[in-house]
């Protein structure tokens, strides 16, 4: 099978402390896999790292041809300035940046993919609505129309259900399950084991490596949860180098 | 019913003709002035209103500081020349912008310490330059302006400048608001850094602090740009009506404060600002979206959806 994502060796971290340490393996072209694993275990570390915001301390990432350019990315949504007055309909036009830059027109062709965007989300009616005025539900409703209108092949979620109520995350899976059968690549940072079990057939155990990374059914057994609980989370300041030899 | 007569009694028409209009009906130097401010309404407008939602309200007032040492440079090569004082002001404040960006950048500074720091320095350069070389006079006038001494050629200055950095701002306006809306947007979803078009937006910033220097002085143009925009946030909610809320009113605090100015012999540069502070102050307690409207008066019934 191609790979979209091919991890060699790769440690990421910041001030040299490693968050991901000596990860080896790949994410299949058009592949659906939920990204989990305890806390400060490298999960967000690691989608900053395939997206190149993070250089790597050792090791590299690899994206097949043509992805690299095209990566749709949702971060966890605090990042996202809540006063500023932008419209549901603008928010959601961002996404055609890569086609029409600071100064094209948006042609009748693009604004409609993003009216099919809204509807697809739910928000249609909500177009002259500003975006801090929604519930957070709503607001990612919006951020996942974007990323419909970004139309992108490759595809990272940051905890993209954390907060939402059910009839979104329903509703905003539906979404994920679509793009999985339209051939992209999806990875999705995820807590809920039960929503992993039932959506995502492939899954990494992330804990700062690799504990468990294949089928769901085979890497989420009773054993390895256990063990992720009580895998150590410390930041040891005066840490020994790592010796094991980088690439 | 009697007969209706006029709205106002002559004599209050005529003493309002007088206190208005007469001014800059008379005066030349008042009409320059009023032109200025409108000039500098206009362009700082926009600006305004970016900063504030960009949490950048303070940036303006460290921006002009740093103007300073490139004024008064100016300022001692070519004596009270507007185009000179224009361009070393420029220089000094972009000089500023891309020593403090770039410290920030490779140094564990924030953007907003390492700014403090390279304006502070800059800052007392300015002071320094001016009070060796030239008159307390000198100082007072770079520190805060003189809107009625503004010439022929120091007003077409002001209205260049404010014309291109409107053109700047519309050049500017789409990624301006993704990246204020979504930090990191650009980079992260298309890889594109965001952070020319931060730069150039303060260099468009820099560039009207400096073309209100000659009418507003160092300490108080940023007042011009600021005050009406935040005044604004209690009166719209969209963008483009923040914007024009925020000209409007800048528009108005330079005509109303010119003519107290005027009138009452006040320098003309906090008669303004102050004018605007006062417009602040209204729009707080009486705006819309003021203190009264949302906290004391009772609204109706609420709406079923």
């Amino acid at each position: 099978m191609n790979s979209a994502i091919a991890c060699d060796n790769l440690t990421l971290g910041y001030e040299r402390h490693p968050a991901v340490h000596h990860l080896s393996g790949s994410f299949a072209l058009g592949s659906l896999t939920a990204i989990t694993g305890p806390n400060g275990a490298g999960k967000s570390t690691l989608l900053k790292g395939i997206l190149g915001l993070l250089p790597p301390l050792g090791g590299r990432v690899l994206l097949a041809d043509g992805l690299r350019q095209q990566v749709s990315y949702l971060p966890q949504q605090t990042e996202l300035e809540p006063d500023f007055p932008i419209s549901v309909w603008d928010a959601v036009l961002m996404g055609h940046w890569r086609r029409v830059g600071a100064w094209k027109t948006l042609s009748g062709a693009l604004q409609q993919q993003a009216v099919q965007a809204l509807r697809r989300v739910g928000l249609q009616g909500f177009e002259r609505r500003i975006v801090g005025s929604l519930s957070g539900g709503q607001r990612q409703r919006v951020l996942f129309a974007r990323l419909l209108v970004e139309d992108a092949p490759l595809i990272l979620l940051d905890e993209p259900f954390a907060a939402v109520d059910q009839r979104t995350v329903n509703d905003l899976l539906a979404i994920v399950h679509d793009w999985h059968a339209q051939g992209r690549t999806v990875l999705a940072v995820l807590h809920d084991l039960e929503q992993i079990r039932r959506h995502f057939p492939q899954t990494l155990y992330l804990a700062r490596r690799a504990l468990a990374w294949g089928e769901t059914g085979q890497v989420l057994t009773p054993e390895l949860i256990a063990h992720g609980r009580v895998m150590s989370e410390s930041w040891d300041e005066g840490a020994p180098y790592c010796l094991m030899e980088s690439s | 019913m009697g007969r209706r007569g006029p709205l106002l009694p002559d004599g209050v028409i005529v003493t309002l003709y007088e206190y208005v209009v007469d001014p800059f009906a008379q005066f030349a130097f008042m009409r320059r002035a009023l032109a200025a401010c409108l000039a500098l309404a206009l362009g700082c407008g926009p600006i305004g209103v970016f900063l504030m939602l960009r949490r950048m309200s303070l940036m303006g007032d460290a921006l002009s500081h740093a103007l300073l040492p490139g004024v008064a440079l100016g300022f001692l090569w070519a004596g009270f020349s507007l185009p000179a004082m224009t361009i070393g002001g420029f220089v000094a404040g972009l000089g500023v912008v891309l020593l403090a960006g770039t410290a920030a950048r490779f140094t564990l500074l924030r953007e907003d310490a390492s700014f403090a720091s390279f304006q502070l320095i800059s800052m007392a350069l300015g002071v320094l330059i001016v009070s060796t070389k030239g008159s307390n006079v000198n100082l007072m006038h770079i520190l805060f302006g003189s809107v009625l001494a503004v010439d022929d050629q120091s007003l077409l200055v002001t209205a260049a400048i404010a014309s291109l950095s409107l053109l700047l701002m519309a050049f500017l306006y789409r990624p301006l608001i993704m990246d204020s809306f979504d930090p990191g947007y650009l980079q992260r979803a298309h890889g594109v850094s965001a952070a020319r078009w931060q730069l150039l937006f303060l260099a468009v910033v820099a560039m009207d602090l400096v073309a209100g220097f000659q009418s507003m002085g160092a300490l108080m143009v940023v007042g011009i740009m600021m005050l009406p925009a935040i005044s604004a946030r209690f009166w719209a909610r969209e963008m483009w009506s923040l914007m024009a809320v925020g000209m409007f009113l800048a528009m108005l605090a330079g005509f109303l404060g010119l003519l107290f100015s005027f009138h009452h012999r006040l320098p003309s540069g906090p008669a303004i600002i102050l004018t605007a502070g006062v417009l602040h102050i209204f729009s707080l307690l009486f705006g819309p979206l003021g203190v009264v409207r949302t906290r004391f008066i009772r609204r109706g019934p609420h709406r079923r959806g």
